[in-house]
């Protein structure tokens, strides 16, 4: 293909990205999608938990955790505002809680993280240990994530007993019935211990083996207790108990004002950047000017499409990219002044600029790109949200300033020279 | 296009003494103001309880608050803001923390946001963000000696490595020294700081790369066209090609972090000073600092080499 059929096709795909980006960025699809924003921008909660394994078996570690986040997950979802977002988090290694494991709770646009906190602390932590020779127990060998249901009922009359006390009749999963009823059938005459909040509330002897895959706990309860518990208990056990050991709250107004100062912040960052290349760089200048126009639109529509979060730091590192992004330009522009000054043709120049200027930019962006790599290690999600802001701003920046600019000079080039 | 008519290589490579007595005042002026007004740490790495209000109506007195607040909690710390009050305590317990929220609703004090930290987290992201540092420093000198591993002579490649170390060195200590001056305006060491570090780190190799880049590309040149030219010379090519390109890439990104710290959120004022502080002092070392360098390492190899 000819150098123009070349980029006359490059130009055309150029175009068409652009105002797919432009329409993806400002919201002009039916189908709206939102941007993500971070809890700083749209005001929320994070809580942090610190989960207590010592009484879960390690083989049931990694399924344990996920039951809980599972659980957490389903509780926060009935508060109903925005998307929550429950995961679990290792302790980093260089930290003195490197085996610990903590549930990280970030819920937008939340009220009162009070609310959520007590949710979150009333759910039930509900084991059943076996009680060992020497009077301890062992591990728990079944926890809230075998229960499948619970229900209120009322104890039937039995020799030395009077019936009817309020208690909760709980149904097993397949797995936790299977697990129970193996259970029993070993140790039949031994103890197994229930308990409730980590507090032992019953411990009955095992008489036969179960196999009806359902457990019955009284405990003394009152029927206001017992009901609380069934109702509890099947929105959610927690199969390891949980403590609060960090939040934070950003209320929603502050969260806004964030988000309009950036806003404001860039569009001026924008424009002085571009009067300054116009007035230094005259027609390359407004060409640097198009190019950067493209960038953050472009950039914007990578966003949306990977869900970016954007939090306070990361839209002032993206407006930060936008000085930089005009810096491979810069380079550029002078090396083609260079060319230009020693006699060279627009063409050549132009063709040699490029080529000269592109190991610079290549070696120095590739260093930037090693800071937002550790960044991202490094970071809580605000700071995760700055390290993809900054490193897509770099890789962006390299598309627009050198491909994008070098076709749409040498076009221009090409169309100068053949007059 | 107008241009910069000086061409300032020759004397800075000449002078060069002066300028590293001028970088060398800066690094001791700064670490002195680091060590004499160290800025304080934030929750995020002491652990602690944080709570920013907005006074409605008419605003409770600060001694009062304080007076108040103390009931619920230890160390109890009021600092005065436009609109509110910043109130700083030990970390509290999610009992506590209702309390403490009804207690300033009474007093008439919107909660604007609040952060708990639990120390041992705050532990955790101290060691993080020193190891964050530690592993981009390192990182970037071997980039660094990789990206110049062809240029051996007359320097070798270690050497551009080394003296990007100390250029790095010199653009992290003048934003600290800088950032303990804000100190005693309240910022606090936090995470935000720690980033704009980072993002210092980065952009200032950058900066020192496209001069090495120009040095090695001269060098190039010279071997090809079998021409010879003293190292002085080549070094001082290197900084008035680069010159332009140092200058405006820095204004650039002056103009929109300036953008940023006149209309942007107040949350990132000190992160965007930082910034700036960080960009004028990696353009300085580059040119100033960096490149000059590189002759007094390879005047220096070669006297020893004749004795």
């Amino acid at each position: 293909m000819s150098m123009n059929k070349k980029v006359k096709n490059v130009a055309i795909l150029a175009i068409l990205a652009s105002v797919f980006a432009g329409l993806l960025a400002f919201d002009f699809f039916y189908k709206k999608i939102d941007y993500k924003k971070g809890l700083d921008i749209s005001g929320g909660a994070q809580l942090v938990f610190s989960v207590d394994v010592s009484s879960i078996p390690q083989e049931d570690l990694q399924d344990t955790l996920s039951a809980l986040r599972d659980t957490v997950e389903r509780r926060v979802n009935l508060f109903g505002v925005g998307e929550p977002s429950v995961y679990i988090q290792k302790g980093s290694f260089v930290s003195q809680e490197k085996d610990k494991y903590r549930l990280v709770v970030e819920i937008p646009g939340v009220v009162d993280a009070n609310e959520a906190i007590k949710m979150i602390g009333e759910t039930p932590v509900l084991e059943f240990k076996m009680k060992k020779e020497n009077g301890e127990f062992d591990k728990a060998m079944i926890t809230g994530k075998h229960i499948k249901k619970a229900a209120l009922v009322f104890t039937q009359a039995a020799p030395g007993q009077f019936g009817g006390e309020p208690a909760v009749e709980i149904t097993f999963n397949k797995e936790g019935a299977e697990i129970f009823a193996n259970v029993t059938k070993e140790n039949v005459g031994k103890i197994f211990g229930i308990f409730l909040d980590g507090e032992l509330i019953s411990d009955p002897v095992i008489k036969e083996p179960i196999y009806g895959g359902k457990a019955l706990i009284s405990g003394n309860f009152t029927l206001e207790e017992a009901k609380k518990l069934a109702r509890e208990l099947n929105y959610g056990a927690l199969p390891a108990p949980v403590s609060l050991s960090s939040s934070q709250e950003i209320g929603a107004t502050l969260g806004k004002q964030i988000l309009d100062q950036s806003a404001k912040a860039g569009l001026i960052g924008f424009a002085l950047v571009s009067l300054f290349m116009i007035v230094y760089y005259r027609w390359f200048g407004l060409l640097a000017t198009f190019m950067l126009a493209y960038y953050v639109v472009f950039v914007l529509a990578l966003f949306k499409l990977f869900g970016v979060t954007l939090t306070a730091a990361g839209l002032a590192g993206f407006i930060l990219s936008v000085g930089m992004a005009v810096d491979a330009n810069v380079l550029i522009f002078e090396r083609i002044k260079e060319e230009l000054a020693s006699g060279k043709k627009l063409l050549e120049a132009i063709e040699n600029g490029f080529s000269r200027a592109w190991n610079s930019i290549r070696d120095a962006n590739l260093s930037s790109l090693i800071t937002a790599l550790i960044l991202f290690w490094f970071g809580t999600s605000i700071i995760e949200g700055f390290a993809l802001v900054f490193a897509i701003g770099i890789l962006a920046s390299m598309i627009t300033s050198v491909w994008l600019s070098k076709v749409v000079m040498h076009s221009f080039a090409e169309l100068i020279s053949n007059k | 296009m107008f241009g910069y008519k000086f061409k300032i290589g020759e004397l800075v490579v000449e002078k060069r003494k002066i300028f590293y007595f001028i970088s060398l005042a800066m690094v001791a002026l700064s670490l002195a103001l680091f060590l004499y007004k160290t800025p304080q740490l934030s929750i995020e790495f002491t652990g602690g309880s944080l709570y920013e209000v907005k006074c409605e109506k008419v605003c409770v007195q600060k001694t009062q608050l304080e007076a108040q607040l103390s009931r619920y909690v230890d160390s109890v710390k009021v600092i005065q803001t436009k609109q509110g009050y910043i109130i700083k305590t030990s970390p509290v317990t999610p009992q506590t923390k209702a309390q403490l929220e009804n207690k300033l609703q009474e007093l008439n004090l919107v909660i604007e946001r609040s952060s708990t930290i639990g120390p041992s987290i705050g532990q955790e992201m101290k060691s993080k963000a020193l190891l964050a540092i530690v592993a981009v420093v390192l990182l970037i000198v071997l980039f660094v000696a990789w990206a110049f591993r062809e240029v051996s002579k007359p320097v070798s490649s270690f050497v551009y490595g080394a003296v990007a170390i100390i250029a790095l060195v010199h653009d992290i200590v003048v934003p600290l020294g800088f950032y303990s001056v804000l100190g005693s305006f309240g910022a606090e060491i936090d995470t935000l700081f720690v980033v704009a570090m980072l993002a210092i780190l980065g952009y200032s190799v950058n900066d020192t790369i496209v001069i090495f880049d120009r040095v090695r590309e001269r060098l190039k040149q010279l071997k090809a066209l079998k021409q010879k030219e003293s190292f002085e010379k080549t070094v001082a090519y290197a900084i008035d090609a680069s010159l332009a390109r140092s200058i405006n890439t820095s204004l650039t990104t002056l103009l929109a972090l300036s953008a940023l710290y006149f209309f942007g959120p107040s949350v990132v004022k000190n992160f965007v000073l930082t910034l700036m502080m960080g960009t004028i002092a990696g353009t300085y070392s580059s040119l100033f600092l960096a490149a000059p360098l590189l002759v007094s390492y390879y005047n220096y190899k070669k006297s020893k080499e004749s004795k």
